[in-house]
């Protein structure tokens, strides 16, 4: 296998096929615990280290597992990490994890990890898997504190809690309400469009004969 | 000749090795979670403990020392009867100076509120009929509106000194009563919840700690016939 294969293994996931961003999946926790940074980067990290995990194993196992029984088995492989990832949550950052409510334990039913499984994990060797499994959980990542960030800035006026917006700031605090995440989520997804579509015009502008662009881009 | 058709050909999987596959699965499942709940569950106790210590210490600024008593038939007693385990009972805490005199109860208690239940403890001088402080254990009251009963100081503040039975008004229509809450503009469900909470607690209480009282002599007694 190529070093080229393995970086987009892990590339992948990161930004040109991010689960959140282009994928559109795992939206549920995307939408409803990113109204602070620090919820965000929880979630992060706990669905992080449940895909990696699951990814992990369902590699290990993939040999062994009988078809018929494979989804009960993931399934089962996932819960136990969330179950992990739920108990060691309230032991370490209590105040986050009541923060977090429900949406620990529903990582369970995150389509994002079940996907890599049946997607990724299930074909693919140890090694490749995992790389895989990064670079999801990397772009989860990122998406959650693309999400956080924006609607704790605005909603709260604050970064983790430390102040960033000086002055007399009247907080918009819808931002860090429900449809907060819906807006947010929208504006992001828009400029991610509008990068794309220009990147693609760009690339087919270069492609034109030299006279073609050269008028193109004057007019 | 010709053989069965290739889909029939391929052997099927063996009922046993679906059910040794979910078996085992399951069996190692079981055992990791039983090994981190083992190691977490005291964590987790000790945390709810220590954040429970911490509000005690707030809403009874500071008592030297405190004494839990437990709610048993309708009456308060320090001795939980044997066999007893304590989490079945409601508890209140009583607290004490440094001198052995009496601070007050702190209480905590819940009622639903605009999401769900909001727990509050809160600081009671029995004696003088006032509240020493309010804390918001738990509630997911809404943020920014809600939640301001827990982060707005001068709605918090409000509750140290005031008479019970507490009565919220809208900050405009304070007359300055001393039984008087304002309550918080757009976060009026979630004040008038914290007061409800108060005064049902000290409604259903105040009984008890009556006859509590008059049964047990009060410590600064005790400490003088020593």
């Amino acid at each position: 296998m190529s070093g080229r294969t393995r970086q987009q293994d892990f590339l992948r996931g990161i930004w040109k096929e991010n689960p959140v961003l282009i994928q559109m999946l795992g939206l549920c926790p995307a939408l409803a615990v990113t109204n602070t940074v620090a919820n965000s980067l929880v979630m992060g990290i706990a669905t992080f280290f449940v895909l990696t995990g699951s990814s992990f194993l369902v590699s290990l196992v993939k040999k062994i597992v009988p078809n018929e029984v494979r989804i009960s088995t993931y399934i089962l492989i996932i819960a136990t990490f969330v179950t992990v990832a739920d108990m060691t949550l309230e032991a370490l950052v209590p105040d986050i994890h009541k923060a977090l409510g429900a949406f620990v334990a529903l990582i369970v039913v995150n389509c994002m990890i079940l996907g890599r499984q049946e997607a990724f994990a299930s074909k693919n060797p140890i090694g490749r898997s995992l790389l895989d499994a990064f670079g999801t959980g990397i772009g989860f990542m990122i998406a959650m504190l693309m999400m956080g960030t924006v609607r704790e800035v605005l909603g709260n006026g604050t970064i983790l809690d430390m102040k960033v917006i000086p002055g007399d700031f009247e907080p918009w605090v819808i931002f860090i309400l429900p449809p907060g995440g819906f807006l947010t989520l929208g504006a992001w997804l828009m400029v991610i469009a509008w990068w794309t579509e220009r990147r693609t015009t760009r690339a087919r502008v270069s492609e034109w004969p030299e006279g073609v662009a050269a008028t193109k881009e004057a007019a | 000749m010709s053989g069965p058709p290739a889909i029939l050909a391929k052997p099927d999987v063996p009922a046993w090795r679906l059910f040794v596959t979910l078996g085992v699965a399951g069996a190692a499942a079981g055992f990791l979670l039983v090994f981190v709940f083992q190691l977490t569950a005291p964590i987790i106790e000790r945390n709810k403990a220590e954040r429970l210590a911490a509000a005690v210490q707030e809403v009874l600024k500071a008592p030297h020392r405190y004494d839990t008593l437990y709610v048993v038939d309708n009456a308060l007693t320090t001795e939980l009867p044997s066999g007893a385990d304590p989490r079945q009972h409601e508890q209140i805490y009583r607290g004490f100076t440094e001198e052995g005199a009496e601070i007050g109860y702190a209480i905590a208690s819940g009622e639903p509120g605009f999401q769900d239940i909001v727990r509050v403890i809160f600081g009671y001088d029995h004696d003088a009929g006032t509240l020493l402080g309010m804390k918001v254990l738990e509630s997911k009251e809404t943020p920014g509106l809600g939640d301001k009963i827990e982060k707005d100081s001068s709605f918090v503040v409000q509750f140290d000194g005031v008479l019970a039975p507490l009565a919220g008004v809208k900050p405009r229509d304070g007359t300055g009563d001393p039984h008087e809450i304002d309550m918080i503009t757009g976060a009026t469900i979630s004040s008038r919840t914290v007061i409800k909470v108060i005064n049902n607690a000290l409604s259903r209480l105040e009984p008890m700690l009556e006859s509590y009282v008059a049964s047990t002599p009060s410590a600064l007694a005790q400490e003088d016939t020593r």
